[in-house]
C-alpha cells in the first residue's frame, strides 16, 4: 500500500512539473517565433504584425539603396514578384556582397512607420557554391559598392 | 578506374555486411557459435573493404580524378594538398563515406573485442549486438551505394573542378571538427547495438552494462571534442565572434550529447544499486535515434542551416530507417520490461541516486527543449503551413535555467553519499565551498559584475568547483595521515585508485570552466565599428584599435585582401593583427578570416568587413569577448578526465576490482565518511 501510494505521489508531482514545463516551453516558443514573409504577405497583414519578428525575403529594389556612411545606415526597399515593396532601415555594415538587384533576407520588426527595421541583413544565395559565370570578378562587386557609397 | 574500385568495394561490402547479420542472428538464435564466428569475418571484412572505398576516393581527390563524380564536385586543381585531403568529407557523398569509414572500424574493434570478451559456450548478446550494428552499416553502405553514391562515372571527363565549399577550405579545423565528430556521433551507434543485444538475448547483467557504459564513454569524449572543436571553429572562421548559433546542426550534435551525458549518470546508479534500468536503456537507444534525426535533418534539406548540404534524394532513406529502428526499439522495450525490472528503491531524499535522479530529468528537459526548438519549423509548416523559424532567445530562456542548475549539481552529487546522506557529513563538506562562493560572490559584485546571471554562474561554478576540491582533497589528507608520502604522490594515489571516479571529477571541472566561458563571454561581449582611413585609431574599450593598410595578397587557391592593424594599449604596442577577406573560386561571396588575439581574460577579435579599391579606407569591426578561450580551455580538459577515466592499464584492471568490491564499498563509505 505504502509503494502504491508513494508511487502515486510521484506520479502527480512528475505530471504537474510536466505541465509546468510544458507551460513554459509553449510561451517560450510563441514568443520568439520568427515568421519568413515576402513585402507582399507582411503588406496584406498591415498593423497585426506591427512588432512581430519577422524575416523578409525579396530582392534589393535597383535605385532605391541609400548608405549614410557616417551613422552606418542602410536604406533600401525590399520587392517581392508581385513588385510589392516595403522600405527598410538596416544599420551596421552590409554583407560584403550586398548590391542592388540581389535577393536579400532581412530580419527585424515592421513598425507604424511604415519602415521594416532590420537587425540582420543576409544576402540569399544558393547552398550550393557554384562557380561565378565566365568573366565576372567576384571582388568587384563590392569594390564597385564601394566606390559608389563613397561618392 | 578509382571510380569502378570503390564502387565494387561499397557493394561487396553492402552483401558481406548484410550476409554477416543474418549470420550473427542466425548465431545469436541458435547458440551456433560458427555462424558468430562468419559474422565476425564479415565484420573484419567490411571494415576493410570500406576502408579501401575511403583510401580510393582519397586516392582520387589527390590526383585528381575527375572522372570520379564526387571529385568533380568537390575537387580542384588550385586547392592545396591539406584541403583536398579533407575535402573528402566537404559535401554530403563524402561526408557519408567518412561515416562509414567510421562505423565499420567501430564494427571492427567491436569484433576484436568480443573475442576476448565472449563467455564461453555461445553469448547470445554478443552476437545480437553484432547483428545490429552490421544492419547500421548496412543502412548507411546502402546509401553510399546507391542514393548517395560518391563513385559515380562523369562523362565526359571535366578538366577541373570547383574546389570544396570555400568556407570549407577557409581554416584547418575543418581537418579536425568533423572527423571528432563522426567518431562521437557515430560511435553512438555501438552502446545502442549492445542494449538491443542485451534485450533480444533478454538478459542485462550489471557485466554486460559495464560494456555498454565504457562503449559509450569512447564515442561521448570524441563527441564532446568535436562540438567544442565546431564551436572553436565557429569561431574563427565566421566572424561573428560567436561559437553557437542554435543552428539545427549544431543542435543534432548537441542533442545526443546531452542524452548521452544523462545515460552515463544514470548507468552509475543502475550498476550500483539495480535501479531505472528501462530509463537508462531508452537513454541509450534515444542517443542513437538523436543522431540518425540529426542526420536527416541536416542532410536531406528539410532544415535550412549553414551545415546543410544540397537538396538530396536521402530524405526518404533516413525516415524509413529512422521509424524502422523507433519502432523496433519500442517493440524491444515493452517486449522485455522483465528483464528490465528495477531491484532497489530510493532510500532518502538527501542522497547521490536523488542527485542523479534530478540531473536525468535535468538532461532530458534539455534534450527536450532543444529537439522542441529545432523541430518546431517542421511541425508549423505541416500543421499550419506558416514558415517559421524558432529564434535564439526562446534556447538561451528555456536552457539557461537548466544549465545553471547542472552547474550547481556538477559539485553537489559527487558529494553526496549512495544511499543516505546525513547533514552532519554534508555541513563538513559544505563549509569551505560555501564560503567560498560567499566570498567569490561579494568580490565579484564589487568589481562590478552587474548582470545577475552571469554573476550567479560565476558563482555557483566556484561553489561546484570548491566542492570537487574536497572530493580531492579529503581522500589525500587521509591516505597521507596514514602513508605519510608526499601530497602529490597521495594525490596521484588517491586518483589512480578510482580513475573512473576522478577522471568523472576533472571532466566535472571542465564542465564548469566552460560554464563561465559561455556566461563570460555571452554576457560581457562588446562590439564596434569603424570606417576607417589609413593612419586613423579608434578607441575600443582599453585598446585603441589603429588601421595601417590594406593590401592584396594571391595564393594558389585564393586571392587575399589583408587588413594591417595595430593594437595600442595605454599607448604602447600590444599586437598587431591582420584579419582577411579571401575569394575564392567557388564561392561569389568573399570569406572572412577574422584575426583574434586570444587571451584567457579577454579575446579581441577584428574582422575586415570591407575595404576601398585604392586601400585607402576600410571598415572593420572589433568584438571583445572576455573569457572565451575559457570554453576551449574546458575542453581540454574534459577531454583529459576522459582519456584518464578510459586510459586503458586502468580499463581492465579498475572496474573489475570495482565490481567486486562495489557494493562493499557503497555500504562502507557512508559509515566512514560520516566519521570525517
Amino acid at each position: 500500500m505504502a509503494w502504491n501510494s508513494r508511487r502515486t505521489s510521484v506520479a502527480i508531482g512528475g505530471a504537474v512539473v510536466a505541465l509546468i514545463f510544458a507551460y513554459l516551453i509553449w510561451g517560450g516558443i510563441g514568443n520568439n517565433l520568427v515568421y519568413f514573409l515576402t513585402p507582399g504577405e507582411l503588406l496584406a497583414k498591415g498593423s497585426s504584425v506591427y512588432g512581430t519578428s519577422v524575416r523578409l525575403g525579396g530582392i534589393v529594389e535597383p535605385g532605391t539603396v541609400h548608405w549614410d556612411a557616417e551613422r552606418h545606415e542602410l536604406r533600401f526597399r525590399l520587392q517581392d514578384d508581385a513588385k510589392h515593396t516595403v522600405e527598410v532601415l538596416s544599420t551596421g555594415v552590409p554583407p560584403q556582397m550586398f548590391t542592388e538587384g540581389i535577393g536579400a533576407v532581412v530580419e527585424g520588426v515592421w513598425t507604424p512607420d511604415g519602415v521594416f527595421h532590420c537587425h540582420n541583413l543576409m544576402i540569399k544565395h544558393s547552398n550550393e557554391y557554384k562557380a561565378p559565370a565566365a568573366g565576372t570578378q567576384p571582388a568587384e562587386y563590392y569594390r564597385q559598392l564601394f566606390r559608389k557609397q563613397q561618392s | 578506374m578509382n571510380g569502378v574500385i570503390g564502387h565494387a568495394a561499397t557493394l561487396l561490402a553492402l552483401l558481406i555486411a548484410g550476409c554477416g547479420a543474418a549470420a550473427a542472428f542466425a548465431g545469436g538464435w541458435s547458440g551456433n557459435e560458427r555462424y558468430v564466428a562468419w559474422a565476425r569475418r564479415a565484420g573484419f571484412a567490411v571494415c576493410a573493404l570500406v576502408a579501401l572505398a575511403f583510401l580510393t576516393m582519397e586516392h582520387a581527390l589527390v590526383t585528381h580524378d575527375f572522372s570520379v563524380s564526387y571529385v568533380a564536385q568537390v575537387g580542384s586543381r588550385a586547392t592545396p594538398v591539406f584541403y583536398t585531403v579533407i575535402s573528402l568529407w566537404s559535401a554530403l557523398e563524402g561526408s557519408i563515406l567518412l561515416w562509414a569509414l567510421v562505423l565499420s572500424v567501430y564494427t571492427a574493434v567491436l569484433v576484436r573485442w568480443s573475442k576476448r570478451h565472449a563467455e564461453p559456450g555461445g553469448d547470445p548478446q554478443l552476437a545480437y549486438a553484432l547483428g545490429t550494428l552490421l544492419c547500421v552499416n548496412v543502412f548507411f553502405l546502402l546509401l553510399i551505394s546507391w542514393p548517395a553514391n560518391p563513385f559515380r562515372a562523369l562523362s565526359p571527363v571535366p578538366p577541373d573542378g570547383p574546389g570544396p565549399n570555400a568556407l570549407l577550405q577557409n581554416s584547418p579545423f575543418m581537418g579536425v571538427h568533423p572527423p571528432l565528430l563522426y567518431t562521437g556521433y557515430v560511435g553512438m551507434s555501438v552502446p545502442f547495438a549492445l542494449a538491443v543485444g542485451a534485450l533480444l538475448a533478454g538478459r542485462l547483467s550489471p557485466d554486460w552494462t559495464r560494456v555498454i557504459r565504457r562503449w559509450t564513454m569512447v564515442p561521448w569524449t570524441f563527441l564532446s571534442l568535436g562540438i567544442v572543436a565546431g564551436a572553436w571553429w565557429s569561431y574563427e572562421v565566421l566572424g561573428w565572434g560567436g561559437y553557437w548559433a542554435w543552428d539545427p546542426v549544431e543542435n543534432a550534435s548537441f542533442m545526443p550529447w546531452l542524452t548521452a551525458t544523462a545515460f552515463l549518470h544514470s548507468v552509475m546508479v543502475q550498476e550500483r544499486r539495480g535501479m531505472l534500468k528501462t530509463w537508462t536503456i531508452t537513454l541509450i537507444v534515444s542517443t542513437f535515434l538523436l543522431t540518425v534525426l540529426g542526420t536527416f535533418l541536416t542532410r536531406s534539406g528539410v532544415l535550412a542551416s549553414v551545415h546543410a548540404f544540397t537538396q538530396s534524394p536521402i530524405g526518404p532513406f533516413f525516415l524509413t530507417f529512422l521509424a524502422l529502428v523507433l519502432l523496433g526499439s519500442l517493440t524491444l522495450l515493452a517486449w522485455r520490461s522483465d528483464v528490465l525490472r528495477s531491484e532497489g528503491r530510493f532510500d532518502a531524499a538527501l542522497s547521490r541516486e536523488t542527485a542523479f535522479m534530478v540531473n536525468n530529468l535535468l538532461f532530458a528537459a534539455f534534450a527536450f527543449v532543444v529537439l522542441l526548438g529545432t523541430m518546431f519549423p517542421l511541425i508549423a509548416e505541416a500543421t499550419r503551413g506558416v514558415k517559421v523559424s524558432v529564434g535564439g532567445p526562446y534556447f538561451s530562456q528555456m536552457t539557461v535555467p537548466i544549465a545553471l542548475l547542472l552547474v550547481f549539481l556538477a559539485g553537489v552529487g559527487p558529494a553526496l553519499p549512495w544511499r543516505k546522506g546525513s547533514l552532519e557529513l554534508l555541513r563538513g563538506k559544505f563549509r569551505w565551498p560555501t564560503v567560498g562562493a560567499l566570498v567569490a560572490g561579494a568580490v565579484l559584485a564589487v568589481a562590478g559584475v552587474r548582470a545577475p546571471l552571469a554573476w550567479l554562474t560565476f558563482v555557483l561554478a566556484v561553489f561546484s568547483a570548491g566542492l570537487l576540491v574536497v572530493e580531492f582533497v579529503a581522500p589525500t589528507v587521509a591516505r597521507r595521515a596514514s602513508t605519510q608520502e608526499s601530497w602529490g604522490s597521495a594525490l596521484w594515489r588517491v586518483c589512480a585508485s578510482n580513475r573512473r571516479r576522478f577522471g568523472g571529477y576533472v571532466v566535472h571541472a571542465g564542465i564548469l570552466v566552460i560554464a563561465v566561458g559561455v556566461a563570460g563571454s555571452a554576457t560581457f561581449r562588446r562590439e564596434q565599428e569603424w570606417y576607417m582611413v589609413r593612419g586613423a585609431v579608434e578607441p575600443f574599450g582599453r585598446y585603441q584599435v589603429g588601421f595601417d593598410s590594406v593590401w592584396a595578397a594571391h595564393e594558389s587557391n585564393r586571392d587575399g585582401v589583408i587588413a594591417a592593424t595595430t593594437i595600442y594599449v595605454g599607448g604602447s604596442v600590444l599586437t598587431r593583427l591582420n584579419p582577411r577577406l579571401n575569394y575564392y573560386k567557388s564561392a561569389i561571396e568573399p570569406i572572412g578570416t577574422p584575426a583574434v588575439r586570444e587571451n584567457l581574460g579577454e579575446d579581441l577579435y577584428l574582422v575586415l568587413m570591407a575595404y576601398t579599391a585604392d586601400g585607402s579606407h576600410a571598415m572593420i569591426k572589433a568584438i571583445a569577448s572576455p573569457l572565451v578561450g575559457w570554453i576551449w580551455l574546458g575542453g581540454g580538459i574534459v577531454g583529459l578526465g576522459a582519456l584518464f577515466a578510459l586510459w586503458p592499464g586502468a580499463g581492465k584492471a579498475t572496474p573489475r576490482r570495482d565490481a567486486v568490491a562495489g557494493p562493499v564499498r557503497a555500504r562502507a563509505r557512508p559509515a566512514r565518511e560520516a566519521r570525517v
